[in-house]
């Protein structure tokens, strides 16, 4: 056997601190919480406020996922993402006021049969949307940057417009179902339930999307794609089909983010979706373009800065995340979970 | 005995350069095929153009008798072709278990095969679930040819697999290659390394300028260094 | 035409829609008298010049950048501040515009040498971000900057219709259309100055980054310094012409000069205008204005011819105007992103082959 340097393979010579860097951004997140439970003091705001901030996090990780792993795979940054937000709460509210009277039964399966519903249809309809988007508005141009800005944001326009076409101009309010009603108290805070089961959703979506990505044939082609897609045509596989498949997904999981918003805000608009969008750049900006990791981490660090920072000095809310982008653009230029690039 | 790969005039520009200029070429089925010539001059090109990353926008490209010159890539390559491009393709996110998966695309991998593979690489046994970004260079090449090779294909094109490494790698490379070509496979392989262009080659084809100039039998090249001066501006001898 | 440094703007047709815009517009008071339609050629006047400043980023550096407005807003917070709070009068009229240009670039820069140095497209996000955040904090910040409501100012007594001078063609001269003269006046030597920077070879080098950033990369061009240079000029322009509408306004809030429409429209005027073309921003904007105030009610007579058909009448409702201009906006950038511009001139080079 040859002795040749090159058979040691490198992660043999990385000490645990170099094979522990890139995991390094995960521990932001409790860092971040620690530190708002010094600066908060009280038991009781504090965990609140952390719910709510794992709560919105989750909801910005759903929202974001799908436009990170779009650009990762291939290379187009979608700005009409968030019209596919407000479509899908648009289309959401609207089964779950068709399903008014589930919805306000007494009876938690009836409740969750409304929700299921509601998110069905609006990821079924954003999917569709999804499919049509990427035919006529993205495909033509693949690989210019200018344009695909240029026409997903006149994309985002039209589709704004539309919603006010077929739902009107009025804002349209929403109450949550029945069981999701109301607040459990832990520890002497409030904790609303709805924003549990947003936590619940998000993680269970997290796990799902990690497992799907690591696990299958489907999630192999896609992180494939992600680092080197004529690689993988060599290969045999037909990744305009992977491409279609997750961009298609990516819509359905901005349509269901859509939905828990709606449910969250109790409250939707059509520019609903483009005013999230701001944050979910952030999101995306901060996690790494491309990382699905990076951007449920980002989410939360997001999330989380946002509400402590709200409680704490109310008007810099937004300014501290962007302040968050700053910090950690400086130290990452890329984002905290730099995609591998082959080109 | 057919061919396998037969290009016939073959013309191909990369955005504004006119790369081939007629390539002609054949890989009779069951050899090996070398293709040979200074750097720059097409091969690399050639090797895409059959593969269809690049569009011949003149001549033809026919395997095993199919016209393929304007079959879309994953048609190319599901009709039995095996590709080792250049730069090696690896996925480096994806470890070494799930980069062979991707590779073997009609279905699980054949165990015997597999098994033959892990003898002639062991290193990819060593570092079967490790990230294929975590190998060394050496070790990506050989699971970037045993990507190419997890199936039984009807033409293999291996692009420079020798480059940048060291001897010992080259040596196991070079045998496992020999395995490839004793179990009948047909292969287009580009090489600088002399001694294996020699020890594999059944055939060879030089090109220049974006043209095949040469073809003859590998053995007829390897005798005349007066000729290998003259179609490479070089004695290969004197590298081998 | 050294006052086009050299830059004409080609086609016939063209060149004459240009002469009967700008002929129009430099004799407004006179030929549309009426406050409405002075305030309209007060708009048209800044948002060329707005228009103008964004594409040289847009159509000759090729950055996509979401900020322009916050540019605009930044130099007309600096003019409405001073005047607000050191009173009435020249110096700070002046001061606060200079400072507003001066803020502009200076954050221009620090966002440019952000984003830039990963990726173009990073720009866009980032400028995104940057511009909504200034946006809230400005609405937040109502003890210094007046919030939603904005604020209100007196501007030198001489920019006011209460100074009068006299009367030429039937039209009395006073403040008012002396302030729409200092518009136009700042514009017309701003737009030009945009155009010498385009046509000097800062501008040349500009538009070869923009066709392979690689490549001039590669020939020794510092391409990161002159993106950052051209977000600078076009954020002190933006700045400027900000400064103008506060002067014309006598009122700056949010709605009108930070909000992410004003962004949209900016957009809008410089695709169907034609981007890289200078000209384009002012068919563009001219359009885009007349459009905002004369489409609407082409389309409400629309809508009620077809009140019968429910989903007709609401897709042609008066307020679904961005909604026609979105489907154009889609369309210019497929089959002709050279705008109104690249068509006349396309048109022009056909008809001169053919004779």
């Amino acid at each position: 056997m040859s002795a040749a340097p090159e058979h040691a393979p490198t992660f043999t010579r990385a000490g645990l601190g170099q094979r522990l860097t890139p995991w390094l951004p995960a521990l932001l997140v409790p860092l971040i919480i620690l530190a708002g439970f010094v600066l908060i003091g009280s038991v009781s705001s504090w965990l609140t406020l952390t719910v709510a901030g794992l709560a919105m996090g989750m909801m910005l990780f759903v929202m974001a996922s799908g436009m990170t792993l779009v650009f990762g795979l291939m290379d187009v940054i979608n700005f009409g993402h968030g019209a596919f937000i407000s479509v899908g709460a648009f289309v959401g509210v609207t089964v779950l006021l068709w399903l008014a009277p589930l919805a306000a039964a007494g009876s938690v399966p009836a409740n969750l049969a409304a929700m299921g519903a509601a998110i069905l249809g609006a990821m079924l309809a954003t999917g569709a949307m999804g499919w049509a988007f990427e035919r006529v508005v993205v495909r033509p141009v693949y690989g210019a940057h200018l344009k695909q800005i240029l026409v997903t944001m006149g994309g985002l326009i039209v589709a704004e417009q539309l919603i006010y076409v077929i739902w009107g101009p009025q804002e349209i309010y929403i109450l949550r179902p029945e069981a999701l009603k109301g607040a459990v108290t832990f520890l002497g805070a409030a904790i609303e339930k709805y924003r549990l089961v947003a936590v619940g959703i998000g993680l269970v979506l997290f796990l799902a999307m990690r497992l799907v990505l690591t696990r299958t044939r489907i999630g192999l082609l896609v992180r494939a794609g992600v680092e080197n897609g004529e690689m993988v045509r060599a290969l045999g596989y037909r990744i305009d089909r992977v491409f279609i498949g997750v961009f298609m997904a990516g819509s359905a999981l901005a349509g269901l983010g859509g939905v828990m918003w709606a449910l969250y805000a109790q409250l939707i608009t059509a520019h609903m979706g483009n005013e999230l969008m701001v944050t979910v750049f952030i999101v995306v900006i901060i996690g790494g373009l491309g990382s699905v990791e990076g951007c449920f981490l980002g989410a939360l660090l997001v999330a989380l800065t946002q509400n402590y920072v709200a409680f704490l000095a109310p008007k810099l809310a937004l300014v501290s995340t962007i302040a968050l982008m700053v910090v950690i653009l400086m130290w990452r230029p890329q984002g905290m979970m730099p995609v591998a690039k082959a080109k | 005995m057919s061919d396998i790969l037969t290009l016939e005039g073959v013309h191909a520009d990369i955005a504004q350069y006119h790369i081939l200029q007629g390539v002609d070429l054949s890989v009779p089925e069951g050899s090996v095929t070398m293709l040979l010539g200074r750097n720059g001059v097409g091969k690399t090109t050639t090797l895409r153009t059959v593969m269809g990353l690049w569009q011949a926008h003149r001549g033809r490209i026919l395997l095993g008798g199919q016209d393929i010159t304007r079959l879309p890539t994953p048609r190319i390559a599901r009709a039995g072709v095996g590709f080792v491009p250049e730069d090696m393709g690896i996925f480096s996110d994806l470890t070494v278990a799930e980069n062979l998966t991707l590779a073997a695309v009609s279905g699980p991998i054949d165990s015997a095969r597999l098994d033959w593979l892990l003898d002639a690489f062991p290193p990819l046994r060593t570092f079967w679930g490790m990230p294929a970004g975590n190998l060394s260079g050496g070790q990506k090449q050989m699971l970037s040819v045993g990507r190419a090779v997890i199936e039984e294909r009807r033409l293999y094109l291996i692009d420079e697999p020798s480059k940048g490494l060291a001897p010992a790698i080259v040596t196991t490379l070079a045998r496992a290659l020999k395995q490839l070509k004793a179990q009948g496979a047909s292969i287009l392989l580009v090489e600088q390394n002399f001694s294996l262009a020699r020890a594999l080659g059944d055939h060879a084809v030089v090109m220049d300028d974006g043209r095949t100039i040469w073809a003859g039998p590998m053995a007829e090249l390897a005798a005349d260094a007066a000729l290998q001066e003259r179609l490479m501006g070089l004695s290969m001898e004197a590298h081998g | 035409m050294n006052i086009l440094s050299g830059n004409r703007p080609g086609a016939l047709p063209l060149t004459l829609l240009l002469i009967v815009v700008v002929g129009c517009l430099a004799l407004a008071p006179f030929l549309f008298p009426g406050t409405r339609a002075l305030d309209t050629a007060a708009k048209i006047c800044i948002f060329i010049l707005l228009a103008a400043s964004y594409d040289l980023t847009l159509g000759y550096g090729g950055i996509v950048s979401f900020a322009h407005t916050m540019f605009f807003g930044l130099g007309a917070y600096g003019v409405a501040l001073m005047l607000d709070h050191l009173g009435r009068g020249w110096l700070p009229m002046i001061g606060g515009a200079a400072a507003g240009a001066a803020a502009a670039a200076a954050l221009a820069f620090v966002i440019a040498l952000f984003s830039l140095r990963v990726r173009a497209i990073f720009f866009a996000m980032i400028t995104l971000a940057v511009a909504s955040a200034m946006a809230v904090l400005v609405s937040q910040l109502s003890g210094l900057t007046g919030g939603e409501d904005g604020l209100n100012y007196q501007i030198p007594r001489e920019l006011t219709p209460a100074f009068r001078i006299g009367k030429l063609f039937d039209v009395t001269v006073n403040g008012k259309i002396l302030n729409y003269y200092l518009v136009f006046a700042g514009c017309t030597v701003l737009f030009l100055l945009l155009l010498r920077i385009v046509s000097s070879p800062f501008g040349r080098v500009l538009e070869a980054i923009r066709e392979n950033d690689f490549r001039a990369e590669a020939i020794g061009y510092p391409v990161l310094r002159y993106r950052a240079a051209a977000t600078c000029i076009s954020a002190a322009v933006a700045a400027l012409a900000g400064a103008l509408y506060a002067i014309w306004l006598r009122y700056v809030g949010p709605g009108t000069t930070l909000s992410m429409e004003i962004m949209i429209d900016i957009l809008l005027m410089v695709v169907i205008g034609g981007m890289g073309t200078m000209y384009g921003a002012i068919l563009g904007a001219t359009l885009f204005v007349l459009a905002q105030t004369y489409l609407q009610d082409l389309m409400g007579a629309g809508a009620e011819a077809l009140s019968a058909v429910p989903l007709a009448a609401r897709l042609l409702d008066p307020d679904r105007w961005l909604l026609w201009l979105g489907v154009l906006f889609i369309l210019s950038v497929y089959f002709f992103p050279t705008g109104v511009v690249g068509r006349l001139r396309a048109m022009a080079a056909r008809s001169a082959r053919s004779t």
